[in-house]
């Protein structure tokens, strides 16, 4: 069995996890277009290379970062997204937004 | 006569048959410059010259024809989706493979032995039902049949595997396998013979686009100018399509597959289980040919894995004990450009002149010729997108209107 370095439950056989995707930049949801926002949950760049992707540990419900080589399957590092993020995303629509009409 | 066959043998008049015309040069510009000489390539290119009389056509691949994922699915041919889209676009392709060897006079050993899905919850029966009327509404052969109908369909099967007893069946009269090979051969041999160039061993490094138009492809063997291009890559389609700035919805996952070693024939239909997740099918050699879902993250890689291995097996085998002691012969992979609604992308790019035939997950061979006819059709006449690979468009996406097949292809094929 493959193994996955998880950075909070250490070396555990990877059927314990579960992909979540690329780590892509999210536009700001109050004001981007449709099409902005489309391309961001539709599109991935899908490298053939060294990819830095989300992946959750099950039974823990922790997610974390993994840089992986998408060609060799090889795991280079996994950290934790405080590394990346140091503050909460805040999803909160500010009052003055108006309603998209489709 | 041995005699003759001997002076036969050592006649220097031998009539060699040559399927395909020896290799040449690359011209420098071409009309239409396919890529990628897999199955759908290679039936563009055909269809082109055939129905359009378009032959300054050159069909570029990097390795050897059919060397991708046209030699790596598992041949099934059907065409029971969910979705109107879907089902009317298969329903032509099942159409076209059962004349392919008399059009080709190239035997493609097409089976019509019909493929059966089982339900094993009341939410599937409830799929199957729609299913099977879409289905009927477009022409296919398709029935619901109950527990005793897949008994006598196929005494091997056990019924009740463990936790989810058999409770219904889907039988696609239609469902069939054929031979993948020779249906790039059989293209690439009337193709060739039509005045298309295939050229073998050439790889597009890059594309060159000029102020939103395709002018150029640049190969290991120099730079071809063209009027416009196809892409046919599976498994690569992500990258061929960031070479002209295209992104795609696209992730491309390995997809494994395994044979036995051969029995006697005993199983006549496809039968397939997507609670399982696993399809099952005897070759016409005697092999058991055991396929699943696609692994559970993205790769570029077709290596195989013993989980994938053990949790395919089980289900197999639950499906068809006696199959314990069976001994798998080989194993092997392809790379599947998964997309979020699990139907492909066809049709206009963002660059002008470059025409995509990308995203074939799981569901690409079945779809070989009529993906072929409307390549052509959508080449031949400049751009304008037949009707029947319109829902199929890249730019769905972005207006939110998915053809979504996931519940009549996941595992199913």
């Amino acid at each position: 069995m493959k193994i996955m370095p998880c950075p909070l439950n250490g070396p555990r056989n990877i059927s314990e996890f579960t992909y979540g995707g690329e780590l892509k930049a999210m536009p700001d949801p109050s004001h981007c277009s449709d099409a902005e926002w489309a391309a961001y949950v539709f599109n991935s760049d899908n490298l053939a290379g060294v990819v830095t992707e989300w992946w959750m540990h099950n039974a823990s419900s922790y997610w974390f970062l993994a840089e992986r080589h998408t060609v060799s399957d090889e795991i280079i590092r996994t950290f934790d997204p405080q590394e990346l993020f140091k503050q909460r995303v805040d999803f909160a629509v500010p009052a003055k937004v108006e309603e998209a009409t489709v | 006569m041995p005699y003759n066959l001997l002076k036969y043998g050592l006649s220097s008049d031998y009539p060699i048959e040559a399927d395909l015309p020896p290799p040449r040069e690359l011209k420098s510009s071409y009309d239409v410059v396919i890529i990628g000489g897999g199955g759908h390539g290679l039936a563009t290119a055909y269809y082109l010259a055939k129905y359009h009389g378009v032959t300054n056509v050159a069909v570029l691949e990097k390795s050897y024809l059919g060397s991708g994922n046209t030699a790596r699915n598992t041949a099934v041919i059907r065409s029971n989706y969910l979705t109107s889209e879907g089902v009317r676009f298969y329903a032509e392709s099942v159409k076209l493979f059962q004349n392919l060897s008399n059009e080709f006079d190239f035997n493609i050993m097409y089976s019509e032995r019909g493929q059966l899905t089982l339900a094993h919850t009341d939410a599937t029966v409830r799929a199957f039902r729609q299913r099977a009327e879409v289905n009927k509404h477009f022409g296919g052969r398709t029935e619901m049949i109950d527990r005793q109908q897949i008994r006598e369909l196929v005494p091997s099967l056990n019924l009740d595997p463990g936790h989810l007893p058999v409770i219904a069946g889907l039988w696609h009269i239609d469902g069939a396998t054929a031979r993948h090979d020779a249906v790039a051969w059989g293209y690439a041999k009337q193709a060739a013979k039509l005045g298309v160039e295939i050229h073998q061993l050439t790889e597009v490094e890059d594309l060159q686009v000029e102020h939103g138009k395709i002018v150029a492809v640049k190969t290991n063997r120099g730079t071809v100018k063209c009027g416009c291009a196809v892409q046919a890559v599976a498994g690569h389609s992500s990258l061929m399509m960031a070479k002209a700035g295209i992104k795609a919805p696209i992730h491309s996952y390995p997809l494994q597959a395994m044979v036995t070693q051969p029995f006697k024939p005993f199983l006549d239909p496809l039968v397939s289980s997507s609670a399982l997740h696993c399809y099952v099918q005897q070759t016409s050699r005697g092999e058991m040919v055991f396929g699943g879902g696609s692994d559970p993250y993205p790769l570029y890689n077709t290596r195989s894995t013993l989980e994938l291995k053990e949790s395919l097996l089980a289900h197999a085998i639950e499906m068809f004990p006696f199959l314990a002691n069976a001994r798998l012969m080989r194993q092997w992979a392809g790379i599947t450009d998964m997309t979020p609604d699990y139907s492909p992308i066809m049709g206009l790019s963002p660059v002008e002149n470059y025409y995509l035939d990308a995203g074939w997950g799981t569901w690409g061979f079945k779809a070989t010729p009529i993906c072929g006819k409307t390549m052509a059709e959508l080449v031949a006449s400049g751009g304008k997108t037949p009707d029947l690979i319109k829902p199929f468009a890249l730019d769905r996406f972005s207006t939110f209107q998915q053809v979504n097949e996931m519940g009549a292809t996941a595992a199913s094929h």
